[in-house]
């Protein structure tokens, strides 16, 4: 009696505990959330009001050339800088996997622009892909009259400058946890491999990569979070132009919350957000439940083999 | 950049190396070395171009040494650099960045302990949903909660105020941090729990003199991950601080971009490193402990 009143107690003291979990959970990823998606059926200006207007903000929203190029950019930069860190990111792995002896310094270097804020990154590569002393001036300095490389100014090639700097800062990253991944399979997998002769370079990409799933998928959710994300960096790099050229709904979004006083428009913009993560989260769900099914199925069958046997 | 890439080609006669120095061995050594200049060359070029006179970057060799090194951007960066109307230099941000990111780091870390603590040894109706809210809310786009956030911070009065920007750290670093401690208490043996039950130790008696001393390494793990974050972080600072707290990398931000007078390229790399130096010095001094505390931060999923 006493001992379960006391383990009562102590739950009590949990739940007092865990209010700020608890608040946050409810408060910020609950409420803030469906209260975001309410206002954007409403003409909110600076300030929320609750007239409701259908779906005229999402017409709005469409209509404007600004999202369509935040939406056409965050394709282009999700799909190119996830395809660029994942491959770059594995290959710099397989490498550093061949006992290199520096390999300390080399995860130093690779690692290093994850530290630094996407404001520094932004910066520093606007410096760099400067038209009149950056890269270009540099290289016709040194006798490359011809090389010509300044993507931030030019509107059509600007989102490809952004990309190139997100690269530079994501890379490493998916580098380490691709190298963890690797360095997690079984050394018989590579004995079984040399007796059977399969070149090293296959082993990596036949038989290694298809066992690392789990690294592969931790780096791929993290880019994407990332890819959604993507709002210091615009506004260090290029601040959304020249013109509206490297807009995304991240830079969307507080624009028309803040400067613009438009919350209506700005919250249908944040809704739509939401939309892809609800997307990945579904899916990779919807993965496990069948992983988990099918593992299962898998333990019936070899459950009633053994049965069989015996 | 330009130099010339050592050719390997993929047809080596197969069998035993060799030696140890084959073509293939050169093959990766080229690419490593290549993918590190390319890593390196905007950390050199931000230090060059800090360290040279505004005559000698308008020849603009951007990559050379100095032709002679000079400090005085760095004492502008840091001391009389303008933003606006505002001649401070950057310290009145170094200053606001350590304000908000010390108490920030230790009250995140401190909530999300507890909680860790709590959802492995203290599991109560709901808990588990409420984690998993939680973990939720890891992938949720800042935009998507911002509105309501100000709202909601304006409501209570601690809109743009100190208090406010390190609540909402707090906020925003929960669940990683949860999980990571979650994960550590759950790896505890819970015959050390028991033991403790049976003494008749209760919640806190528990978690103050058995589990925290023991998380100290998870607390380092933390703790790294916090202060690179939450130096690092741009949209809160400059949405929820306010003017008067204004952090680093806002006013980096601010003093690069200002428009007034000619532009000082050596001031704002100046300032660019200034502001990079203490996630960087962290993540130099920790070492295996940053790649440790990613790792951890990249298990959420």
């Amino acid at each position: 009696m006493a001992q379960r009143r006391k383990k009562k107690l102590g739950n009590l003291q949990a739940i007092i505990g865990s209010i700020p979990m608890i608040s946050v959970a409810v408060g910020v990823y609950v409420i803030c959330i469906i209260y975001s998606i309410t206002l954007s059926f409403t003409s909110s200006r600076l300030f929320p009001k609750f007239n409701f207007v259908g779906l005229k903000q999402y017409e709005r929203l469409w209509g404007s050339p600004r999202w369509q190029i935040s939406v056409e950019n965050i394709w282009l930069f999700g799909f190119l800088l996830i395809a660029f860190t994942l491959i770059v990111g594995y290959l710099l792995a397989v490498f550093m996997d061949q006992r290199i002896k520096q390999e300390g310094l080399f995860r130093t270097i690779f690692l290093y622009p994850f530290a630094m804020s996407l404001v520094v990154t932004g910066l520093v590569w606007q410096w760099v892909l400067d038209p009149n002393l950056g890269v270009q001036s540099a290289m016709a300095n040194w006798g490359f009259e011809w090389f010509k490389f300044a993507p931030l100014v030019n509107p059509e090639t600007a989102i490809y400058g952004v990309i190139i700097a997100g690269v530079w800062q994501g890379t490493g990253v998916t580098m380490a946890i691709l190298l963890a991944g690797i360095r997690g399979i079984d050394e018989d997998i590579w004995k079984a491999s040399k007796v059977d002769g399969i070149p090293a370079w296959r082993t990596y990409f036949s038989i290694v990569l298809p066992m690392m799933k789990g690294a592969v998928a931790t780096a791929f959710v993290l880019q994407c979070v990332s890819v959604v994300r993507v709002y210091d960096l615009i506004v260090a790099i290029t601040n959304g132009g020249p013109g509206i050229a490297t807009q995304m709904p991240a830079v969307f979004v507080i624009e028309h919350i803040s400067i613009r006083q438009n919350a209506g428009v700005g919250m249908a913009a944040a809704t739509l957000m939401l939309l892809p993560i609800i997307i990945l989260l579904g899916g990779r769900g919807i993965i496990q439940w069948r992983a988990a099914k099918i593992e299962k199925e898998y333990e019936k069958k070899m459950l009633q083999a053994s049965a069989e046997v015996s | 950049m330009s130099e010339e890439k050592p050719e390997s080609s993929g047809n080596e006669p197969r069998g035993p190396k060799p030696r140890k120095i084959s073509p293939a061995r050169i093959g990766v050594y080229a690419f490593l070395i290549i993918s590190a200049i390319f890593f390196t060359l905007p950390l050199w070029v931000m230090l060059m171009t800090s360290l040279k006179t505004m005559p000698e970057i308008r020849m603009g060799y951007l990559f050379n040494w100095p032709q002679e090194i000079s400090f005085d951007a760095w004492v502008k960066a840091w001391d009389t650099a303008c933003t606006g109307r505002d001649c401070n230099g950057l310290k009145p941000g170094f200053w606001n960045s350590v304000k908000i990111t010390v108490p920030s780091t230790i009250l995140s870390i401190v909530i999300a302990a507890i909680n860790g603590y709590a959802l492995s040894f203290w599991r109560f109706k709901g808990s588990n949903f409420f984690f998993g809210l939680l973990l939720f809310g890891a992938f949720v786009p800042y935009q998507v909660v911002i509105y309501p956030l100000i709202i909601a911070f304006r409501e209570i009065g601690i809109f743009a105020t100190l208090p406010g920007i390190i609540i909402l750290h707090s906020i925003f670093g929960m669940p990683i941090l949860t999980l990571l401690f979650r994960n550590f208490f759950g790896s505890l043996p819970m015959d050390l729990f028991k033991a403790a039950r049976i003494d008749g130790a209760g919640f806190w008696q528990i978690f103050f003199w058995i589990m925290l001393p023991m998380s100290v390494p998870i607390s380092i793990v933390a703790v790294i991950l916090q202060v690179t974050g939450i130096w690092n972080d741009f949209l809160f600072g400059s949405v929820f601080a306010g003017r008067a707290n204004m952090p680093m990398t806002v006013q980096l931000n601010n003093i690069v971009t200002t428009t007034t007078g000619i532009r000082e390229y050596n001031v704002n790399m100046a300032a660019t490193i200034l502001s990079a130096a203490v996630p960087l010095v962290v993540y130099f001094v920790s070492g295996k402990w940053f790649v440790r505390g990613i790792a951890a931060g990249a298990v959420k999923g």
